[in-house]
This record gives structure tokens, sequence and C-alpha cells, in this order.
């Protein structure tokens, strides 16, 4: 054991004030106590018996688990997985805690508690110990003439500086697609593009709207082209919410009068925040809330944000009555959907 | 031909006419009519009583002709089902003002509601109650459901139909004590918050569908305790309490001297 | 392994290995090697034995799993889910869960046991930042593990996309939000990280390969090096008779830790599994396969990263700014950039930080209790007040439905509650801290309150005091209370202004702002005094006023506080 006292603490390093010799002395380590297990031999008998038992939980868990396995075979409704995850997943628990529950008391009630003490040292090296490093780094500098010979130090570091190159330039030439980002600025809707239903593709009359009534709606496109994955990055940017208003309350802008039809209007789904679908709308407010940070946006005021973190309001897809009654888009959006970039507005 | 045309002198002729012409126009209108309106014949009892109730217990918000005010909306033309939901479910009478009506146990027992309903439904068509079999669940097709149910409903009634907030102190309440009929009802109606989802944007058999995929959510997770199904906070709350709770315990336990 | 003297087929091993390894060496410096006790250095062990479980389940799912965006349709038994288009990644999620058996119980403890390592690591570092153990020579280790949170952060994040499930969609699409609002070259790197447009095909393979290779071989290796410098250091300890900086004071590795620990792996992996066998986790077949449309209420991501999510709910929109035709969305960047990038630089500097107000250059092996330290303590707690601040916010919707309140008013609540609360948690925790300070001055000078009065022959009462033995003042007494920095005057003596006053002047300020309020530990002086000072009895005294040092109007009014402490 090594000395208790601290000499560390009466040296006045942070400028405490303390004279070194006020300070009280280090009592040193706390007396060692017996524990029942080392004073009765009874008592240790019993905790070893305790650990023993411990261990035979954790062999009857693993065994368990094992039958469990083989004799639950759930038939994919939820009750029977429900219950065959369960099952496993006891015996797997009475076999991992049987174990790290004997070996904790084992080693509390029956391994040696005398406290050791080990001596510590500093991790600073000694002087010598440092010039000799120093030293061994010189020679070797020297050993190699790099101080000597600047063309090939010059050398060196550009063939180091260059060859990482021969990875990256493939990598970022490939790794972001064609690199056209001039696509974040269309979607596939175009002048007279259906609007049909999400995820049914049904198409939409205007008489199929009631005061109210919100569709989900996305571009239509023929039913195989949906089932692709291009479909997905379309749809991502295309998505639309098509809600109908009392005409008397829709508060619209003299440009976008011809937008909407009888009360009837669209708008982008993509927040203009982050991109989360905004979709939770309230009938009785006309409020279009995102589900995801809050940005509220009143759909009779040309979706102006009224709360939240988004700034713009979502972009408005211009749309009209086709010959037979079906709601089609007039144009694509005129400014990009969704989040804001740099570029947005070049 | 020959024959009809002889007859057509026949002194009772304008009687047939007239007789024909009754039979077409009621016909027709029994097509044609609203079908709530088949209601007004089967019960004008139902309707009376339904009327007395409602000036009892409606007509001081909703006024004795259930022509609304201000903020209060305008009963002619919601249909047997709005009262149905409403009524039924205890939204109505409601309470107290607050940023919603919340559902509470019913003010009418089932006969007094249909009494209500039937009321309501005499004073313009509106949708109606839905029949056992559009909203028995078993007939719907759950994995149609959850794909509707997730593109018009999981933003505010969340994907298991937890319920979830909207803004300003309202919210969508929880799905899963819901009645497949209520559920069917509020779909058609849009009651308060909801938006209508009438028989054009999701069909009788897509609502049906969307109430087999709710009813199915009714047995649960297949991995345990759900947690309330409302995603990652629980989740998250959950490994605080339960996990780090219990482990910090048995270190305790660990580095504790043996007594 | 045990020893190289034992007879029979066990000392021909070792015999073997060490003449080609020389690993007795390493078994006779390691095997005894001492560990001090204390539960709360189990924290990282469950860090630790969480990351094993993490790699053990990983592993079983990597078996299953399809890192594959095509598209597929789903047969398997799940009837909310027949027939419908899916993912090949969103699909042998499916299949592993339901029709892998056992498998569904290796997804639930993997994903668990994500949740716990980053609590578990969390934990860890409140521990190591409230005892002082980032002091020199640790600098450098706490940096290794605040990177370690970091990648445990993107390990987690990385993870919880994979099932290409309708909620983790919506998060990653959110991560292409923040990207894209990152100045001049956010949409490129919206394509760089997507392939493409979002969500392109290729985002699944890529965090798939950042999942299982790059992040978990880089906490492997940052584990390592963790530990390693454990070994070298050798492990902290808490104050104590016996402990010092120069010495290590508790149990050797073999038998009892090898027990100890060991067997904790067992309880940490046992908790797991019940957490797996009980509790449903990302049921991702309720949130359906990833499609652009829809989104669910109470979408959050798991809860480490929800401060970001409650940051990107609090900022207001008003910050977005078109300049010259480009945009520049400070509504996105200052609460996903600027606040997490105060917050976590904060965490990475504060031993720095506090190294240089303090100029202490020692090595501290002794532990720091929190009261000790009162403005470390307290920053402490307020940056985990924010942290937490922000967590709730980004749980307002649910706070909002569970709590009857409206979003809009949490949000505002939170809104001013940001600024305002770590502040206030900032001067409680110190108040509190000092406050306890000086009740240890009051145990030291005075024992123990017994409760019996005693009435003197002139009609005096007192309350005797039971003096405190050495060991319970050894714990009160050995610590350093810093003081301010002094530093050296503007002008020399022959009036010559000094270079580098002013920065001198700036840390001298900051170091006030640390150590200006602060109890100095009972000397013996004073302790004799106390004594003296009472004539009655030894047990009980009079004090003299606390011996409060420092200017300020703060530790003026400490001395009332502490002299009214004892009533005759």
């Amino acid at each position: 054991m090594s000395e208790p006292k601290n000499p560390e603490n009466a040296v006045d390093v942070a400028g405490t004030g303390a004279s070194e010799l006020d300070r009280f002395p280090d009592p040193g380590m706390h007396e060692h106590k017996l524990r029942m297990a080392d004073k009765d031999p009874k008592a240790a008998k019993r905790a070893e018996a305790q650990v023993v038992i411990l261990f035979v939980i954790s062999i009857v868990g693993t065994i368990g688990m094992l039958i469990a396995y083989f004799a639950i075979r759930p038939e994919g409704t939820t009750a029977s997985v429900r219950n065959a995850n369960l099952a496993l997943g006891l015996g797997m628990f009475f076999a991992l805690m049987g174990i790290g529950l004997a070996a904790v008391h084992w080693a509390k009630t029956l391994m040696s508690d005398h406290e050791k003490s080990e001596d510590r040292h500093a991790q600073r090296s000694a002087d010598d110990v440092r010039e000799a490093a120093v030293a061994v780094l010189k020679e070797g500098a020297a050993d190699s003439g790099i101080a000597r010979r600047p063309v090939l130090q010059g050398a060196v570091v550009t063939a180091l500086a260059l060859f990482p190159l021969t990875i990256v330039v493939p990598l970022i030439s490939s790794v972001g697609g064609d690199w056209d980002i001039s696509k974040f600025k269309h979607t596939i809707w175009k002048p007279g593009t259906r609007l049909a239903i999400d995820p049914t593709g049904r198409l939409i009359k205007a008489s199929d709207l009631t005061i109210g009534s919100v569709v989900h709606v996305i571009p239509d496109v023929p039913a195989e082209e949906r089932r692709s994955h291009h479909w997905i990055a379309e749809k991502a940017k295309a998505i639309v919410l098509l809600v109908r208003l009392d005409p008397a309350i829709l508060k619209e802008t003299e440009e976008r009068k011809s937008w909407s039809y009888d009360g009837i209007v669209a708008y982008s789904k993509i927040c203009t925040h982050v991109g989360c679908p905004v979709a939770l709308y309230e009938q009785q407010t006309h409020h279009l809330l995102c589900p995801c940070h809050q940005s509220t946006f009143d759909v009779a005021d040309g979706a102006k944000v009224v709360f939240g973190p988004a700034k713009r309001p979502l972009p408005q897809l211009p749309i009209m009555v086709d010959d037979e009654g079906y709601l089609v888009a007039q144009d694509d959006f005129d400014e990009p959907v969704g989040p804001s970039y740099w570029e947005r507005l070049k | 031909m020959k024959a009809l045309a002889a007859r057509r002198h026949h002194r009772f002729t304008p009687v047939v006419l007239l007789l024909l012409a009754l039979l077409v126009t009621g016909g027709l209108y029994a097509a044609l009519a609203p079908t709530s309106a088949s209601a007004d014949t089967a019960a004008t009892d139902d309707i009376a009583a339904g009327e007395k109730l409602f000036l009892a217990n409606c007509a001081t918000c909703h006024g004795v002709n259930a022509e609304g005010r201000d903020e209060v909306p305008s009963l002619i033309g919601v249909g047997s089902a709005a009262v149905n939901f409403q009524v039924g479910t205890g939204r109505m009478p409601m309470a107290m003002n607050g940023p919603q009506a919340e559902a509470k146990p019913a003010q009418f027992d089932a006969k007094q509601t249909s009494q209500l309903a039937a009321y309501v439904a005499s004073l313009g068509p509106g949708p109606s109650t839905p029949t056992a079999e559009q909203v028995d669940p078993a007939l719907g097709d759950p994995s149609m459901g959850a794909q509707i149910f997730r593109t018009n409903c999981a933003m505010c009634h969340n994907a298991v139909g937890a319920g979830g907030a909207l803004s300003e102190g309202k919210f969508a309440p929880a799905l899963t004590d819901t009645t497949p009929t209520h559920i069917y009802e509020a779909m058609l109606t849009g009651p308060q918050s909801m938006p209508v989802f009438n028989d054009a944007t999701i069909t009788p058999e897509e609502k049906r569908d969307v109430i087999a995929y709710l009813v199915e959510q009714r047995e649960g997770s297949a991995g345990g305790l759900d947690l309330g199904g409302i995603g990652p906070v629980s989740e998250g709350l959950w490994i605080w309490i339960v996990g780090i709770g219990s482990l910090i315990g048995c270190a305790v336990w660990i580095g504790a001297k043996s007594s | 392994m045990s020893t190289t003297q034992a007879q029979g087929p066990l000392a021909g091993a070792a015999d073997y290995l060490d003449q080609r390894t020389g690993i007795a060496s390493v078994v006779k410096g390691f095997a005894r090697k001492i560990f001090p006790d204390h539960w709360s250095f189990l924290l990282g062990e469950i860090a630790l034995y969480s990351f094993v479980v993490l790699i053990i389940s990983g592993v079983f799912l990597t078996m299953f799993f399809v890192p594959s965006m095509g598209l597929v349709e789903y047969t398997g038994p799940v009837s909310t889910m027949s027939g419908q288009l899916v993912s090949e990644a969103f699909n042998s999620t499916l299949r592993l869960s339901f029709e892998v058996r056992g498998g569904l119980l290796m997804r639930q403890i993997h994903h668990w046991a994500a949740l716990l390592f980053m609590a578990a690591i969390v934990t860890h570092m409140m521990r190591v930042f409230f005892t002082g153990a980032f002091r020199k020579p640790r600098e450098l280790n706490w940096m290794v593990g605040f990177i370690l949170m970091i990648l445990g952060l993107a390990a987690g994040f990385t993870g919880y996309s994979l099932p290409d499930d309708v909620l983790s969609g919506n998060g990653l699409r959110i991560t292409d939000g923040v990207i894209k609002a990152i100045p001049v070259i956010g949409a490129y790197m919206s394509y760089f990280v997507f392939g493409g447009e979002f969500p392109g095909g290729d985002i699944i393979p890529r965090l798939f390969t950042i999942h299982i290779l790059v992040v978990p071989a880089l906490i492997l290796a940052l584990v390592g090096l963790h530990l390693l410098f454990v070994v070298v250091h050798k492990h902290t300890q808490y104050p104590g008779g016996g402990r010092t900086d120069k010495n290590v004071v508790g149990f050797p590795l073999f038998p009892i830790y090898v027990a100890k620990a060991g067997g904790f792996f067992f309880i940490v992996f046992g908790v797991i599994a019940l957490m797996g066998a009980t509790m449903a986790i990302n049921n991702v077949w309720n949130y359906g396969p990833y499609d652009p449309s829809p989104v669910g209420a109470g979408a959050q991501p798991d809860w480490y990263m929800l401060f970001l999510e409650g940051s990107l709910r609090l900022m207001p929109g008003q910050a977005e700014f078109v300049i010259g035709g480009y945009t520049l969305s400070l509504n996105v960047l200052i609460p996903a950039v600027v606040i997490p990038g105060i917050l976590f630089t904060f965490l990475a500097v504060y031993p720095f930080l506090e190294s240089a107000v303090t100029k202490d250059k020692r090595e501290h092996h002794v532990l720091d209790r929190p009261r000790n330290v009162p403005v470390r303590t307290g920053l402490g707690v307020g940056f985990l007040t924010a942290f937490i601040i922000l967590a709730l916010a980004g749980s307002n919707d649910l706070i909002a439905t569970h709590f009857s309140l409206s979003i809009n008013s949490i949000t505002w609540v939170f809104r001013i509650g940001f600024f305002v609360a770590p502040v206030l948690a900032f001067w409680i925790t110190k108040r509190i801290c000092i406050g306890l300070q000086r009740k240890d001055r009051e145990l030291v000078l005075h024992g123990h309150e017994t409760g019996r009065i005693v009435r003197f022959a002139d009609g005096e009462y007192i309350e005797v005091h039971k003096p405190i033995n050495d060991q319970e003042r050894w714990l009160r007494v050995s610590y350093d209370a810093h003081k301010p920095l002094e530093i050296e005057p503007r002008e020399d003596s022959r009036g010559v202004r000094r270079k580098g006053f002013k920065q001198d002047a700036r840390l001298q300020k900051l170091s006030r702002f640390f150590y200006e309020d602060r109890v100095e530990p009972v000397t013996p002086t004073e302790l004799a005094a106390a004594h003296s000072h009472g004539e009655h009895d030894q047990i009980d005294a009079h004090a003299p006023a606390a011996q409060l040092a420092g200017g300020s109007g703060a530790s003026v009014s400490d001395h009332d506080a502490d002299s009214h402490g004892h009533q005759h």
C-alpha cells in the first residue's frame, strides 16, 4: 500500500493561499470490515448455494428457450408471433441474467474484498527518455537526408497529396448521378394532366368534391408507370393536396383568380420548410399543419404561413376542368416545390 | 298496336294514365331522391319524437329550425350520419366551449339518437347512417385499408390510429375504441376539424377497408406491449426508465459492499 | 491464462503460447491491475456492452436483410400489407420479423440496444463531466469519447433509416431538406447523398454500408483507443481516505472484475433481451413502405435525435432571406447546424476551457465532488436543461395530446424557455452546490447534530454536537478551491505597456466567472479555533464566521448564512 499522505494537495499550485502546513492529514484507507461470509462458514455455504442456483436458472433458461424455439411455430398472426417472441425472449433473459447475477454475487460474497492500492506514475516521460527520442528522430532525419534535398521534399509531398485524386475524382463524378440540379425546378405536371386520387389513381371530377372535402392527389399516369422506381422520385415532387372551400371565404390574388375552380384549390403537399408532406387539413379553420415541425398554412389565403418554421407559402398548382368534367392541371408549378435551396430563384 | 290504339278512347284511359304517371313519378322519386328520404315514410313517429328531443336539447344553440348561427353550424342537410356520430359519441350536446367538442358518455340512448337522427334527416337530404354490412370489418380488405388510411388519415390520427395533435389545442382522437359505424360516419360527414371524405373521394368499399385495418390494429403489436403506439418518443422514454433505470440499479448493487 | 507454474496440459499450452508471444509479461502486468469500485464507473460499461449486443444482433440481422430499394410485391403473412408494392429492404425487414423465427426478437433487441447505447453514452459522459474526470491527463480521452458519441448518433441515424418505412423515410426527407439549406453547395450535397434527386435508388445501400462497415469499424477502433487510455492512465477514483493522485485503490482485475464486469455484460444483455421480449419497438409494418405522400402523426426520430427535431420545430420561419437572388435558409441552418454546433463545441472543448481558466497543470486522478466545483456543475446542468428542452420541443405534439395543451402555446413556452431555463438552471445549481459546501464546512467545524439539548447551570441551552470521524472529515476537506487567475499588470514598473494583456484580462474575466464565488475547505487552524472558542465543552463550539474568499456580493451574503447556523 502506498503512503496515504497527499503531498499533491499541499502544493499550492492554484494559488489558493492556504499554507502548506495548514491542511488535514489523509487518514488512510477505511478499515476493512468482514462480511458475513468471511465470519460465518454457514453464510459462505449459503452464498455458494445461491450462486449455484443462479447458474442453474441460466441453464434452465437456455433449455427453455430451445424448447420454445422448436415447440412454438408462429403462423404469422399478430398474437402467435407475439407469443413466440415472448417465449424466446424470456428464455434468453433468464439464460443471460442467471449468469450475470451469479457472477456478480460470487464476486461480492466469496471473492476477496480487501482493497489494494497500486502506485501511479506520471504520464510524462522522463527527460532523458525525451532527449533520447528526439535524438533518434534527428538521427533518422539526417539519415534520410530530407532536409538537404528540397526537390525531393517537394516531390514527396506533391505525390502524396495528388494520389487520392485517383479515388476521389471517379467517386465524386459518379456519386451524385448526373448532378443536374435543374430537375428541382420541374415536376411531371403538364398542361392537361388529370388529377388522380392517391393511391388508387381514380380520376376526380369537380362535382365529386363537397365543401370541406380534401383529396390527396397524384398526377394521372399509366398504372404501370406507378409501379416503377422512378415514379417515387417524381411523386416526391408532384404530390398535391386538393381542397374544396366555400368560394365566399377564399381569398385570391388577382393573377391567381383563374387558378382555382369553384372553390377548389390545389397546393403542393411538400413543406417549404424541410420537405415533409404537409397533410393535416383542419376543415373549420382551413389551416394546413405539417406534422413534422408544425408549420401551419392558411389554405383559404394562398397557403401563407401562419405559424411555425416555414417561411414561404406552399406553391399552388393551377387547375381547371376539362371537357369531360375532370380536374386537370393548367400547367406545372410556377416555382420549385419543397424546401429552399441556394439557387432556388435562379 | 292496333288494340292499344283502339282502347285509347276508353273512358278509363285518363284514370289509367294518371295512375301510371303517378306511379312513374313516385318510382322515379324513390329511385333518385336521397336515401334518407325513405326514412321519412318509415317512421313519422320517430321524427316527431326526435323533434321534441331536438327542441329540448339542441335548439338553444342550433336554433328551433336547426338553422344554426354564427359559430354554430346549420343542421339542415347534414343527414342522419352526422347526428348519429355527434350524439352517439357523446360529442353533442356539447358540455362546454373548448377548442373542440370531445367524446364523452352519450347523453341519449340508441333509440333517442335514432329519433334525433330521423328528425334532422327529415329537414333536408344528407348522408345517412351506414348499414351493418357497410361497416363489417370482416368484409373489408385490411391491406387496402392500410393504404387508404396511411394517405388520408395517419397524418392526424397516427399510423395505428393512436391519435395526434392539431393546432391550437385541437386534436385528432385515438380510434382504438371507436365503433365501426362511428368511424364510417366520421369519414362521411367530416365532423369538426376533420375533412369530409364523401363516397366519391373514398368509396364505401374503401371506407370498410379502413375499418378492417383499424379493427386489425386492436390485436396489438406482434412485438409485445405497444407502448401507446406513438412511436420513437415513448420508446425513448422507456429506454431511460426501464433500460438505464434498471441497469443503474444493478450497477449500484454491484458497487455496494456485501454485508 | 492464469499461471505458468501450473502442471498439466494448461501449462503446456501456456508455455507454447509464451514462447511465441511473450504473453506472460502481459498477464503479469495486467491480471491483477487495480480498478476502483463504484457504481458510476459501470455506466461506460453499459455503453460498451450494448455495443457488443448491437454487433451480435446486427450480424444476425444482416443474414436476412436485403439492402435494396428495388420494388417487390409483399406476399408474406402480415394481412395489412398483403399485395402492396414495397422495397426489398422493407420486404426483408418484414420477412425477418415474421417468418424468420427469433428474427423479431433479434430486431427488437438490436433497436433497444441502440437506444440504450446512446443513453448509456450520455449518462457516462455526465458522470465524467460532473466529477471532473476529463482533467489532465484525460483531455484526449474525453475527445475520443466525444467522437464516439457523434459516431453513435451516426450509427443510430443510418440504422433507423434502413427498413425504408414511411417514418424513417420522412426522416430522410427532412435530412434532405436540411442538406439543401446549406449555402452554395446544398443542392449538390443533396445529389451527393442520394445519388440524384431524393429519394433515388441508392440511399438504402449507401446507408447500409455506412451502418454495418464504416461507422462500426470506427467505433470499434475508437473504443479500443478509449480503453487503452483507461489502462494507460489507470482509472480515476472518488476522494476518500488513502486515495491520492499518486495511487489507485480498488480490487484486482482478476478475479474480481472478471466476475463483476463480465457478469454485468450478461445483466445488460439480459435487460435488453427482456425489453426485446416484452416491448414492441419500431413496428415498421404499421408505418408502411416508404412513399413520399403519407406521413404519420408523431413523426419523430429516435430519442437521441429529438433535440435536432425540437430545434427545427422551435425556430420561427422569418429567418429565411433572399440575398442577391440566392436563398439563405437561416430558418433551417440556425436550428439544424448552428445550435447543435454550439452545444457540441461546448462539450468538446470544455476540458481545455477549464484548464485555461485554472492554469492547473497537475495530473488529476482523484475525482471532484460536483458540489466542490459549483460553476462547472451549474454549466453541466444548464447544458442538460437546454438539451432536454430541445428534446421536449421535439415531442411537443405528444405533450399537447397527453396533457391537453395547445401545441402553439407549448412551442412558445419552449422558445422562451430555451434561453431562460438553462441560465436559471445554472444559477440554481450553483447556489445549491455552494449551499452543500457550506453544509460540509458546518459539519466539519461542529460535527453532527445529535438532537440532544443540554442546559447549563447559567440557564443556557445548547445542542450537543458529535464530532465527525477522520474519514468523514477527509472527504469534506480534501479539495482545492481554485481562485481566479491573477495576471501581470498592464504596465511594468517602467510604465511600458505589456503585450498580451488584453488576452490575459479576458481570461481573467472568465476565470472570475468560474471561481469568484467559492467556499474554502476547513483548515486545521480553523477547526482548532472553532473548538477553543466553544468554552462549554469540547463537543460544541461557536464558530467564527466562515472563511469565504472572494469579494463578490454573493460571498458577502455567504457570511451571514454561515454564521447564524448555530444558535445558543
